[in-house]
């Protein structure tokens, strides 16, 4: 079953035409990798999905992306409902200057959560799903600035997960970790998409081989070439797809 | 030494000796007012009405009413400029209008503050009804603080990187949940230490009070917001040039200067130990 689906996208940053004509299906409880060379779209296309474009000034979209069968652009939408449903974790950690308890209570206290017991298993709950639990139990109420940056990370995730999300968007999220962290992330990946549909943005071929079912190849603001992970990266069909994966351009 | 070396240490040297010029000066006036000044104050200095034409007692109605002017001008001047300055930054698009606002919050803070002083009587005083009273005073003083805290707080805000904005509306948080849960509590360290500098700023200001509030003498405390008070500079001013008798009031007026630039500092050094304070909860 698709969960995302976009037709004929197009999207502009005041007079720059960022994605040409994309058009995509995405399975439920599978992960994509969206790769290309810096400045394809393919981080643009991905903030499409749960609208964070829009904090952008003079951005225009045309086509339709949907979301579990929903126009996510139509008017009257919800947009804060929509990134609740689609959760996003970015390039840098980004954890708020609170303990570390409250950055994942975060999601659930602005939706009004107020049930003290549920918070708690949900805190602790959404730090096992990120595999995070075992290092922080007993760290809770420390600032989550003292964690290492892969702890940082898998913090953002929890967070993420801590307000039920159905997709979860992830932007380069190991760019900035060491090897070890980002084979942690990795893991974690790997087992998230159970539960959830998984896109990411990544410029590290290996590690779209590893993770994704997948794989999306974005040139130029074109969606180049879509397949099973597996065929993309022993035999794709496009020369561009085959000149960026075995690094003779990008 | 090569010529560069030797440069460089001249150069460094004229640095250093401009540097402690700065603090040379300030420990001058201060070492200036306490040999002079220092002999008036006591218990009583701070304790007492002034009496005997301010040739005697002490400056308890001045030290009062500029601490009533103080808290009044920020209870108007923080949330007004807070909140302007979270508009133009956080909320506006950033456009002529915001750019027209910005450069006259600029203008605004370029203005004499004798200017201040007319506009606050022109409207507080007069037009308003308010007469010469603490809430006509705050107002007008208010009104001086108020570019200065909408400065600061435009610039903590943008301080504040986009990635945690971002975090915050990714997980479905709405734009004021992010400014109020996570951007102004980032903020906030910078915040007040604008607002308490320009309290600092406020409280030493004669002009503005001038004509909206300041009594020549009044030796009573006020008792509401409609109440002329005495205030520190304006007192320091009319024991240096218009006293009953002014080489009998001149330690007085030593004094008082002491108290109000003591009253400063001590308002400076809070901003930054609260800076600390605040920025030590955040971690």
């Amino acid at each position: 079953m698709n969960i995302i689906t976009a037709k004929d996208v197009n999207f502009y940053y005041g007079d720059f035409h960022a994605i040409k004509g994309v058009s995509i299906e995405i399975e439920k409880n599978t992960v994509t990798a969206f790769i290309g060379p810096s400045g394809c779209g393919k981080s643009t296309f991905l903030r499409l999905i749960n609208r964070m474009n829009d904090l952008i000034d003079g951005s225009r979209l045309t086509g339709e992306i949907t979301v579990e069968g929903e126009n996510i652009y139509r008017k009257g939408i919800n947009v804060d409902m929509l990134r609740a449903k689609v959760g996003m974790v970015f390039q840098k950690p980004n954890p708020f200057p609170k303990s570390i308890f409250e950055n994942v209570a975060y999601g659930l206290r602005i939706a009004g959560v107020r049930d003290r017991v549920y918070i708690e298993e949900t805190v602790e709950n959404s730090l096992r799903g990120a595999a995070l639990w075992d290092e922080v139990k007993d760290k809770l109420k420390k600032s989550a600035f003292e964690l290492s940056g892969g702890q940082q990370q898998r913090l953002c995730i929890a967070r993420a997960l801590a307000v039920k999300p159905r997709i979860i968007l992830m932007d380069e999220p190991a760019s900035a970790l060491d090897p070890l962290s980002t084979s942690k992330i990795e893991d974690l990946i790997y087992s998230l998409k159970n539960d959830y549909t998984i896109v990411i943005v990544t410029h590290n071929m290996q590690q779209a081989a590893r993770v994704s079912d997948k794989t999306a190849f974005f040139y130029l603001g074109e969606l180049i070439e879509y397949d099973d992970t597996r065929k993309m990266f022993t035999k794709p069909q496009k020369e561009a797809t085959q000149n960026y994966i075995t690094g003779r351009f990008g | 030494m090569t010529r560069k070396q030797k440069t460089e240490v001249a150069v460094f040297w004229s640095f250093r000796l401009m540097a402690a010029a700065v603090v040379g000066i300030l420990a001058w006036i201060l070492g200036f007012l306490i040999i002079k000044g220092a002999g008036v104050v006591s218990w009583e200095f701070f304790t007492e009405m002034p009496s005997d034409g301010m040739t005697s007692g002490g400056i308890l109605s001045a030290i009062v009413g500029t601490l009533c002017l103080t808290v009044g001008s920020i209870i108007f001047a923080f949330p007004i400029g807070v909140m302007s300055g979270i508009y133009t930054t956080e909320y506006a698009p950033n456009n002529f209008v915001v750019k027209f606002i910005r450069v006259m919050t600029n203008n605004l803070s370029g203005i004499p503050s004798i200017i201040f002083g007319l506009f606050g009587m022109t409207l507080f005083v007069n037009t308003l009804g308010f007469g010469d009273s603490i809430l006509a005073g705050s107002l007008t003083l208010g009104l001086l603080a108020l570019p200065i805290v909408i400065r600061t707080t435009e610039e903590a805000l943008k301080a504040i990187p986009d990635m945690y904005r971002n975090g915050s509306r990714a997980l479905g948080a709405t734009k004021l949940q992010t400014i109020r849960k996570v951007i102004l509590p980032m903020a906030m360290p910078n915040i007040v230490t604008g607002l308490i500098l320009a309290v600092g700023r406020v409280s030493g200001e004669t002009a503005p009070i001038l004509f909206t509030v300041a009594a020549y003498f009044l030796p009573s405390l006020p008792t509401s917001i409609f109440d002329q008070v005495m205030a520190l500079p304006y007192h320091l001013y009319v024991l240096a040039t218009s006293g009953t008798d002014l080489e009998a009031s001149r330690p007085m007026a030593y004094g008082t200067a002491l108290v109000l630039i003591i009253i400063v500092l001590i308002i400076n050094i809070s901003a930054t130990l609260l800076r600390g304070y605040f920025g030590k909860k955040l971690k």
